[in-house]
């Protein structure tokens, strides 16, 4: 494309040779522009890195918080992590796979539908800290949970159901027709072809999606503030109705405090949860690629 | 399809089949009952989210009149003299989102072309999932960096800089809905046929040429949109925000003050012990349910401008 001779004769024009250098300066600029992203993240990493790491060891893995850095960890704000994250799982991915069981599967194509699905799409869209202030209003006060860990599940859960509904959609969406016409042949009820044909090829698709969704969850720090985890805990949570921190929670705690010490405890904790992070999109990934090879 | 079962169901047989096909078909219509529940229940969820909101709001207004909550300049709720005129908090989520979209909108939109026109499929590859991850960080992480990192810098370079300030909070919540803005926008452009880009090639255009004045304003609609939704992740942001740009409402708009912005009201009251049934209580909803319209007015615009303005290519 760029080895075109003027139509009049002769070499390129000084207009030509203008718009060939602006065009280099374009692509060079765009390139740049995507470097800012990749540098931001490699920048993000070095500063955790360098002001985490020497307080990352067996030891803070093991130890609950404490007014003195030198012994505080995060042992409580991990196990409340993972805690949350099981608890979230159980109650959001049988509700989420339903809905997008019915909505691909039974619904007709009626107002209400496409109501159902106007909204699933708007409340992807609403601000964690909203359901927040849901989960505050009716599982704290209302339903009498207090500022429990179970208080904090149902919340998230509500949080992450759009964004597994939709997943699983799409993953259910991908099924070839072919095998549901052909399981109806046999005489199959609709659910028979549910449960036995769609659901099995859309696992690895919906697990995804779930996982994702969870690692999204596990990162949420502000609807948990709304529903009364605290930041300073010396236990690890029993049963549903235990108070209970999580480890952004205990991080943010950390950063609000003044003292240099704590920053660095905070930005240890960070890398605790960037593991866990990674390890879960890690997880999602090889599903994936699986399913890919596998269909 | 329904047809197919029914069909599957009335071949004529004796009575055990008979009560097998009814138990059957009782079976069949409690799991649907079951799923048509579920997915019910995420309309349950906006409902919720609304009642709430509309309701504590609605009480504290029986307190306080709209009129000086939407135009007050003053806020604060938790003194003595209590003001509660949203307007600082408004400006604070203003001034964060906008600085967030002089960063977010440019970087954004050149690195979709980027990756859309420009990259081959294999740096493709790779720059995609690193976007990703950048997407996927905890908000509080971006605190972090904001306090520990941007804010250090900008003090370097405009000593005046108080060390929890708007410009830092925006910086993140820029970096943050980057990607947000460059999937979103190079989905669309991918839309774009080949076609019109080979004939403008055709025409003798260069790739710039090509891409800004064929492919772009062909994705406008969903370049808009992927700005807008950006734009309203911005406003909704919370952690990072919080953490950054400090608890001091400010109505300002010089972003090297602190300023307070709506979300980082809502976490700073729910911190503090606030009585239930308060009004300091009620304003964690007044501000709530003012920033739940704000987002929602802006999701519901950006699907409106898809939708209307969508070019169809066959």
């Amino acid at each position: 494309m760029s080895e075109h001779a003027s139509p009049l004769g002769g070499s390129h024009s000084a207009r030509d040779r203008r718009r060939r250098a602006l065009g280099t300066l374009f692509a060079f600029l765009c390139g740049v522009a995507t470097l800012v992203g990749v540098a931001s993240l490699a920048v993000l990493l070095w500063d955790l890195a360098v002001d985490g790491f020497p307080s990352l060891d067996g030891r803070f893995l093991t130890s609950f918080a404490s007014r003195m850095p030198e012994r505080a960890g995060v042992k409580a704000a991990l196990a409340g992590s993972v805690w949350l994250l099981g608890l979230t799982a159980l109650i959001a991915f049988p509700v989420s796979v339903a809905a997008a069981i019915y909505l691909e599967e039974y619904a007709r194509r009626s107002w209400a539908t496409r109501l159902i699905q106007l909204n699933i799409a708007n409340l992807a869209g609403v601000p964690s800290i909203v359901y927040g202030i849901l989960g505050l209003a009716v599982f704290v006060r209302t339903f009498g949970l207090g500022r429990s860990i179970i208080s904090g599940a149902l919340t998230l859960a509500l949080l992450i159901l759009p964004v597994i509904i939709m997943a699983s959609q799409e993953a259910i969406r991908a099924v070839p027709s072919s095998i549901r016409e052909a399981a109806y042949g046999l005489g199959a009820t609709r659910w028979q072809v549910v449960s036995t044909q769609v659901l099995p090829m859309a696992m690895p698709g919906i697990l995804t999606g779930t996982i994702l969704a969870l690692s999204r969850a596990i990162g949420e720090t502000a609807p948990l503030i709304m529903v009364g985890a605290v930041g300073f805990i010396a236990f690890t949570p029993k049963g549903l109705g235990d108070p209970f921190t999580v480890l952004p929670l205990q991080i943010y705690n950390w950063i609000s405090r003044p003292q240099a010490e704590f920053h660095a405890l905070a930005a240890a904790g960070i890398l605790v949860l960037l593991i866990l992070l990674l390890t879960m999109n890690a997880a999602a990934i090889i599903l994936r690629n699986r399913y890919q090879t596998h269909r | 399809m329904s047809d197919v079962t029914r069909v599957a169901g009335t071949v004529e047989a004796g009575p055990a089949a008979l009560s097998f096909r009814r138990s059957r078909n009782v079976k069949e219509r409690a799991i649907g009952l079951i799923l048509f529940g579920s997915a019910a229940a995420s309309t349950l969820i906006t409902l919720g989210i609304v009642a709430v909101l509309l309701r504590e709001t609605l009480s504290f207004f029986t307190h306080v009149s709209p009129v000086k909550f939407l135009f007050g300049t003053q806020w604060t709720p938790l003194f003595q003299n209590a003001q509660f005129g949203v307007l600082p908090l408004m400006a604070g989520s203003f001034v964060v989102a906008a600085g967030a979209a002089v960063i977010a909108v440019p970087v954004g939109l050149l690195s979709a072309i980027y990756l859309s026109e420009y990259s081959g499929p294999r740096l493709r590859g790779v720059l995609k999932p690193v976007l990703e991850i950048l997407a996927g960080i905890p908000t509080v992480v971006y605190g972090y960096f904001a306090l520990t990192f941007i804010t250090p810098l900008l003090r370097t370079v405009f000593p005046s800089t108080e060390i929890f300030n708007a410009a830092s909070a925006a910086i993140v919540v820029g970096i943050m809905i980057v990607p947000t803005v460059s999937s979103l926008s190079e989905d669309a452009l991918r839309a774009v046929p080949t076609a019109l880009r080979e004939g403008a090639y055709g025409l003798g255009a260069t790739k710039m040429e090509v891409s800004l004045r064929v492919v772009v304003p062909s994705a406008l609609s969903g370049i808009i949109a992927s700005f807008i939704l950006g734009l309203s992740r911005a406003v909704g942001e919370t952690m990072a925000v919080a953490i950054a740009a400090g608890n001091m409402p400010n109505l300002t708009l010089n972003a090297l003050e602190s300023m307070q912005t709506m979300t980082a009201y809502i976490v700073q009251a729910s911190l503090g012990d606030t009585p239930h049934g308060s009004v300091g209580y009620q304003t964690i909803f007044a501000v709530g349910m003012t920033l739940f319209l704000i987002t929602l007015a802006m999701n519901v615009f950006s699907q409106w401008i898809l939708s209307r303005f969508r070019e169809e290519y066959q």
